[in-house]
């Protein structure tokens, strides 16, 4: 396989702090790969190692299979769209999107603008300073500037968060269908699992310094190598210390014979929309969640019932 | 929010009778006529301001518009990058401060006292590069145009220094990131990003240090020697020797007019320019 990027044994440590504890990673041509964490586990210094606004402790930033430890952002043909966008004020969204390509004497200005705005679907506002336009304008312009410039990756630091929730979920889809289209290598880094999971080819699980679990979202999700990385990608029910997906987790009112189960009794079941989740305090202490379809009305507060799943839908950690 | 209005009354109070108030009296005294041992007599007149145009006077606005200009620009020259220095320092920050204000510290008298004695023929510069056997007779260094350039600059220099650093300070620092990851070298990124954005802070100093520029009287007196006659020194000299304080008065309001119309004319097409 055709890495564009790979990190080895990445290291970034501050005066007191170790943000990057050896990282490495491959990350294949032309795929979108997430780095997912929680805040402060060094995904953003890890981007920041790769776009080189960071010199890293020890380790290498391999671009093309080519080492770029010592090249500076402006020498490096990768692009950031940053959290906060980081447009220039000054400057219309157009001359935004033109920037790069001036600085590096591109020719066709025109015409790639002209094809990134259609992209981006910005047509029409072009002539707008980014204080006149929208939060999701203005991320557009963000993605438009870099990606006009057709770089080897695409670095997105958490791009998302500034969007109210609604338009997140419609810009995953977005992002997802825009990087299918242009062929571009996009590295996302998110706290968000469902964001990593909905839109990544591949995603690579971070805590404190260190790469967790890599996987496609279907490996991860279904068998997580650590307690952690269970945790973080969704909910978990821990039972007597094997954890089971609330999805996988089964509410009966008798124990079945051919799955495993586990006592309970109803604590509380809420109403979510879309269905029910009962809350249940099992008989060892600990509580554990179940769905069940909204018009399920059987289960009441008090009502002994069990915990029932499939062996296959286990999953336990050293 | 009633009380909120009262919140400007010790100030409105204070403006009221320190500042409105004389320059009433500067304005009236203006319209008047001199009297034969100083002081105004009646009756009303225009006669000062006739005077005003006298190609004599013209040539000391123009050298004190002149000279103002050159001290905002040289202060602007070494402030900018002094205040892009501090700002972009990741410690110490408040240490560099205090040293930009340091010169408060002491009186402003004192301190162009100082450039005297290190400035006149006898001076410790003067001294030293003769001792060293550099120059056989003294550089002419005190009493002239360049001096009270140096007075100026040296005075003003905190009041640029200080509004860009704080509109340094504010600036994003991810938008000089993003310009280098675009593909901006240092210098591109200096003038397409970091000094557009700092024109805020460029316009409040360059008009904190033009105004007391236009109007200096001290550090034209004492470095220029007599020879350097600005505005205000002009003015100094009609209330004192010269007796006349409705020319005097006069020419204050004319430089006040002067300071308003150029900064004005100024803001202005910076605006123009931001929008």
């Amino acid at each position: 396989m055709n890495f564009i990027l790979e990190l080895r044994d990445l290291v970034k440590h501050y005066p007191g702090h170790r943000a990057v504890e050896g990282v490495s990673l491959s990350i294949p041509q032309g795929s979108f790969y997430s780095l997912l964490g929680p805040s402060g586990c060094g995904k953003t210094t890890t981007l920041r190692l790769i776009a080189g606004f960071e010199d890293p402790t020890s380790g290498d930033v391999l671009l093309n299979g080519e080492i770029v430890n010592h090249r500076k952002p402006y020498e490096r043909n990768v692009s950031t769209v940053f959290q906060s966008y980081a447009l220039f004020p000054h400057l219309t969204a157009r001359q935004n999107i033109e920037f790069g390509l001036r600085r590096q004497g591109l020719s066709d200005v025109d015409r790639r603008v002209r094809e990134v705005l259609e992209l981006v679907r910005l047509t029409g506002k072009e002539s707008r300073h980014p204080a006149r336009l929208s939060g999701g304008e203005r991320q557009r312009v963000a993605l438009a500037r870099s990606l006009v410039l057709r770089p080897e990756v695409l670095l997105l630091d958490e791009p998302m968060a500034a969007l109210d929730p609604k338009l997140r979920k419609q810009m995953r889809l977005e992002l997802k269908a825009m990087q299918r289209r242009v062929g571009i290598t996009f590295l996302l880094v998110t706290h968000d699992q469902e964001e990593a999971l909905s839109m990544s080819d591949q995603l690579a699980i971070m805590n404190a310094g260190r790469i967790e679990q890599v996987g496609s979202p279907k490996e991860v999700y279904l068998h997580p190598r650590s307690r952690f990385a269970a945790d973080f990608l969704g909910a978990v029910n821990w039972i007597a210390g094997i954890g089971i997906r609330p999805e996988a987790t089964r509410i009966t009112h008798a124990a079945e014979g051919e799955v495993r189960s586990y006592p309970g009794v109803v604590e509380n079941s809420t109403f979510l929309g879309d269905r029910i989740q009962v809350l249940v305090h099992l008989a060892n202490g600990e509580q554990a969640v179940a769905q069940v379809s909204r018009n399920s009305s059987v289960f009441q507060p008090g009502d002994a019932v069990y915990l029932c799943w499939n062996a296959a839908d286990e999953m336990r950690f050293a | 929010m009633n009380l909120r209005r009262w919140f400007l009354f010790p100030s409105w109070l204070w403006m009221a009778a320190l500042f409105a108030t004389p320059l009433a009296i500067v304005l009236a005294y203006s319209f008047l006529t001199r009297g034969v041992y100083g002081g105004i007599e009646q009756p009303w007149t225009v006669e000062s301001y006739q005077r005003l145009f006298d190609p004599l006077y013209l040539s000391i606005y123009l050298r004190s518009i002149v000279m103002a200009i050159a001290s905002t620009g040289f202060c602007l020259v070494l402030g900018f990058p002094a205040a892009l220095f501090i700002a972009s320092s990741p410690q110490h920050k408040n240490l560099y401060l205090q040293l930009v204000m340091l010169p408060f510290w002491t009186s402003f008298l004192v301190r162009t006292y100082a450039w005297l004695f290190l400035l006149r023929d006898t001076g410790l510069i003067n001294s030293a590069l003769q001792a060293m056997g550099i120059i056989e007779n003294p550089l002419p260094m005190l009493y002239n145009d360049g001096a009270v350039l140096l007075g100026l600059v040296y005075g003003y220099l905190p009041f640029m220094v200080l509004p860009i650093y704080a509109t340094l300070e504010r600036m994003d620092p991810s938008l000089a990131d993003a310009a280098a990851d675009l593909g901006a070298r240092p210098l591109a990124t200096l003038f397409r990003v970091t000094i557009p954005l700092c024109k805020p802070g460029i316009i409040a100093g360059s008009v904190l240090v033009f105004i007391p520029s236009l109007g200096a009287y001290l550090t034209p007196d004492l470095l220029g020697g007599g020879r350097t006659v600005l505005i205000g020194n002009l003015v100094q000299n009609q209330f004192t020797t010269a007796r006349d304080w409705p020319f005097g008065s006069a020419v204050s309001i004319i430089l006040m007019g002067l300071v308003t119309v150029l900064v004005w004319a100024f803001l202005r097409r910076e605006s123009e320019n931001l929008a």
